[in-house]
């Protein structure tokens, strides 16, 4: 029930705010009191995890105890908009993700927050490979059969994800535009049961996070055709990149990254930058991120700007590819 | 054989663990602690007590408190988290009993008999029995876990989408037996059910349906704020009208005896191995085996009973198996997890994500690479139990002295207590405003003889239905022979429609009105 405090305490403190104190004078001493970190999705998914291990050392650098809020719903939608609407002191941050900042854009028309005009890009974290995954006994072996054989029984294959609008779902949307192939997508309830559904055989391919996939694929009890990154993972040594494996076209990444409402103070957002910066450079933070099997950028994309960039460009490339739900 | 001793030994082993703590005020001498039987003992209680809030289930306590454990080493947190559950899942069944507030779909069956049980002043022998058949269920399917966890993942496996279908139709016609009533009530509260469960996303399109454009209703409405309104607020209502008020004074003046009598104890005991075993069974799969345990349980009671007329009006038994059902299928539930390393469901789903936190990120080799993990969890399901044994026996009469708090007093922050609950699942006040609406829609129900566990059934049956059929028909290609063709399926679905015609047959009508009608009023 803390957390029900919490929120009511944040919340009487964003009027205190909004009453009269001028962010500019906040900003020098910045920050003063308690971070709250809303994260969109459930605690112990993939972009909370990312967010618990940098905000667990931004905690230190900042002086002030960062709070996680998991906010979930709706794709992750309900908890962006939410963060939008903050007060934009820099007490307030999201860890959003390629999903809630970009591929949402195409995906829902009427989406309340655009991930340009309502956020402050702040810093990019990591970035989580995506997979091609197939199960153990599906007939191709590698890549380039896998593009042959599901090319010419485009009518038959079954792909799996894990629910509309997530990233196995426009992942393998931007996998299957590549091919020129349009299968059946079977959704399941999140990466679990989909995963379940691989193992099991009920169905054929599906594209997902190198997270969830890298135990299965050293049980064997699926495969890897390809990881959609310019380079190898350290994690999955074996599985070759999709340059290599003959598809080059296909590079994906489930990018995560923090933002705060529009209007934050720059010198609060260079703060902010300097921490995550600071907990990407520390030795056991990119320990346990690797472990993860997530790519850590390099520090010419860890500023504010590039983080806008690269924003700018997903939801360039997510648009021809995701179909808007009406 | 020796194996299982030895994996036991090895779990037994790292839940009794002592950890030397050498405080500097006793001058260097050490006691040993035994850390992690103090973390499950700690999250037992937690769990109980958040979880004894009404609508708070087990999945939002877990939420709630799966922070506290990020700090712990990665068998402490998980210990304390299956303790965690354990007292979630118990605190749930208590509101159930006492105020008639199931948090989970588990726990509406619990309800039914549960809470007519407190009201003939017998809340004590039904929150006793709950504990009782919840230890004896959780040793049982420990045991189970160890022995058989490797092989039983092969049904886990087994069951694809055609099959989720099947069993979700056996599962609809269980719900029709719940009803204390008439059968054409509890078919149109089902088919209610079914079409509130529509609210929310198109699974395949991902497009909004029936949620007019409200951004809280995108993702459908929730169970437990359902449950608030049709079970708790509408409960509250009728209890102030009236009719109630005599109702109430009953309840107060009649409590007597807070342990179950010899003769309970001697009723009780087959219900909690057939419990046992269903819940089992049902818990291993995946994604909607646990939820229809506890009421094929109560369906299974119902029907071996001599005088099935007495369930729904405080029978001991109608607590006792569904209670055992749950809490052995919470167990066996685990299995995926460890033998697979895929959750079966969301609470399991926090789990992995307990584990991610600490980086072990499981997988099907997760027995052999962290046995000491796997062997101190199956361990600590057990001591998990044992504590809320422990815990709650005792805890009874505190709960069953609730009861004579004044109607007048105890009203009021029964409200109170629902609201922040609903409120914390989401931090969302559209859910209080709903259970509100549908607090109103329950007494409208309860005073024209409708019953809302049917209801809350179909609303928990309709998505697993829907979705598992159009995910069958999606990798069918929209052939719908593939229920009657896949053996597991055909079997489901044959004793679907055995248990249809004997509801149907007119000649089979008196027996029909034994099993379906137990009307007295």
């Amino acid at each position: 029930m803390n957390w029900y405090g919490r929120s009511l305490a944040s919340g009487f403190l964003a009027v205190l705010a909004g009453l009269g104190l001028s962010s500019q004078v906040q900003a020098q001493t910045y920050p003063t009191r308690n971070i709250t970190m809303i994260v969109p999705f459930a605690a112990g998914g993939p972009t909370d995890v990312i967010a618990r291990i940098v905000t667990g050392h931004m905690a230190q650098t900042l002086g002030q105890t960062i709070i996680i809020e998991n906010v979930v719903g709706a794709g992750g939608t309900t908890a962006t908009t939410r963060a939008a609407r903050a007060a934009n002191d820099g007490y307030t941050l999201i860890t959003g993700h390629m999903g809630t900042h970009a591929a949402s854009v195409p995906l829902y028309p009427k989406l309340a927050y655009h991930p340009e005009k309502d956020f402050e890009p702040v810093g990019l974290l990591a970035g989580t490979p995506i997979l091609i995954l197939a199960r153990k006994d599906f007939a191709p072996k590698d890549l380039k059969e896998f593009i042959a054989y599901v090319k010419a029984n485009e009518s038959k294959v079954n792909a799996a994800h894990a629910g509309v609008g997530s990233v196995s779902n426009v992942s393998c949307e931007l996998l299957n535009s590549v091919l020129g192939v349009k299968p059946i997508g079977v959704p399941f309830n999140g990466t679990g049961p989909a995963m379940n559904a691989l193992v099991a055989g009920q169905v054929d391919y599906m594209c997902d996070q190198i997270v969830n996939a890298v135990p299965q694929i050293n049980g064997g009890t699926i495969k890897a055709y390809a990881v959609a990154t310019p380079e190898r993972n350290p994690s999955l040594p074996n599985v070759p990149t999709t340059a290599e494996a003959g598809l080059p076209a296909f590079q994906a990444q489930a990018w995560n990254a923090i933002f705060a409402p529009k209007g934050t103070p720059p010198d609060v957002v260079a703060k902010l930058n300097a921490a995550i910066v600071k907990a990407l450079d520390d030795e056991n933070v990119r320990k346990r991120l690797l472990e993860l099997g997530s790519v850590i950028p390099p520090a010419a994309d860890r500023t504010p700007a590039a983080l806008g960039t690269l924003v700018k460009s997903e939801i360039a490339k997510w648009t021809p590819v995701v179909k808007p739900v009406n | 054989m020796g194996d299982i001793f030895t994996n036991l030994g090895l779990g037994f082993g790292v839940v009794f663990q002592f950890v030397q703590w050498t405080p500097a005020f006793l001058g260097g001498i050490s006691i040993p602690i035994p850390v992690n039987i103090l973390l499950c003992l700690i999250g037992a209680l937690v769990g109980t007590l958040v979880g004894v809030l009404p609508g708070i289930g087990t999945i939002a306590t877990v939420a709630m408190l799966l922070p506290i454990t990020f700090g712990l080493p990665p068998v402490g947190a998980l210990i304390m988290l299956a303790g965690i559950y354990y007292g979630a899942q118990y605190g749930g069944s208590t509101t159930s009993i006492l105020v008639n507030i199931p948090g989970e779909a588990g726990s509406v069956v619990t309800a039914l008999d549960g809470f007519q049980m407190a009201k003939r002043g017998r809340a004590g022998p039904a929150l006793a029995i709950a504990a009782i058949g919840s230890f004896f269920a959780g040793c049982v399917a420990t045991v189970l876990i160890a022995l058989l966890g490797a092989p039983l993942t092969r049904i886990a496996l087994a069951f694809g989408p055609a099959e989720y279908f099947s069993l979700m139709v056996l599962g609809l016609i269980f719900a029709v037996v719940l009803a204390k009533g008439s059968v054409l009530k509890a078919i149109a509260m089902i088919v209610l059910g079914l079409l509130l469960s529509m609210v929310g996303s198109d699974i395949e399109t991902g497009a909004s349906r029936m949620a007019f454009n409200i951004p809280e209703l995108a993702d459908g409405l929730g169970f437990a704020t359902l449950a608030m309104g049709l079970f708790g607020f509408a409960e509250i209502i009728r209890n102030l009208d009236a009719g109630g008020e005599t109702d109430r004074k009953l309840v107060q003046e009649k409590v007597s005896g807070l342990m179950p009598t010899r003769r309970d104890l001697k009723e009780t005991t087959p219900a909690i191995l057939r419990g046992t075993v269903l819940g089992s069974i049902l818990g291993i799969l995946p994604g909607g085996g646990a939820v229809i345990a506890s009421f094929a349980a109560y369906t299974l009671e119902k029907k071996v009973a001599k005088d099935p007329s007495k369930f729904g009006h405080g029978e001991i038994r109608g607590v006792a198996a569904p209670e055992s059902a749950n809490n052995a299928a919470a167990q066996t539930s685990f299995i995926p997890l460890l033998t697979l390393g895929i959750p079966p469901n969301a609470v399991m789903a926090l789990m992995v994500g307990a584990m991610t936190i600490h980086g072990i990120v499981p997988g099907p080799q997760v027995m052999q690479k962290q046995p000491d993990l796997v062997w101190g969890m199956i361990a600590s399901m057990w001591v998990g139990n044992l504590m809320l044994l422990i815990i709650n026996l005792p805890l009874v009469g505190i709960w069953v002295r609730l009861l004579r708090v004044p109607y007048r007093l105890m009203f009021p922050s029964i409200v109170v207590f629902c609201c922040i609950g609903i409120y914390s699942v989401n931090n969302a006040p559209t859910d209080v405003m709903i259970a509100g609406a549908f607090g109103l829609v329950g007494y409208w129900l309860i005073k024209h003889d409708f019953e809302p566990a049917p209801l809350l059934l179909g609303m928990v049956l309709g998505p697993l239905m829907e979705e598992n059929l159009r995910r069958a028909l999606l990798i069918s290609r929209g052939d719908w022979s593939v229920f009657l063709t896949r053996p597991l399926s055909a079997v489901l679905m044959a004793i679907a429609a055995a248990l249809l015609i004997l509801a149907v047959l007119p000649s089979l009508r008196k027996k029909r009105d034994e099993v379906f009608v137990e009307s007295e009023n």
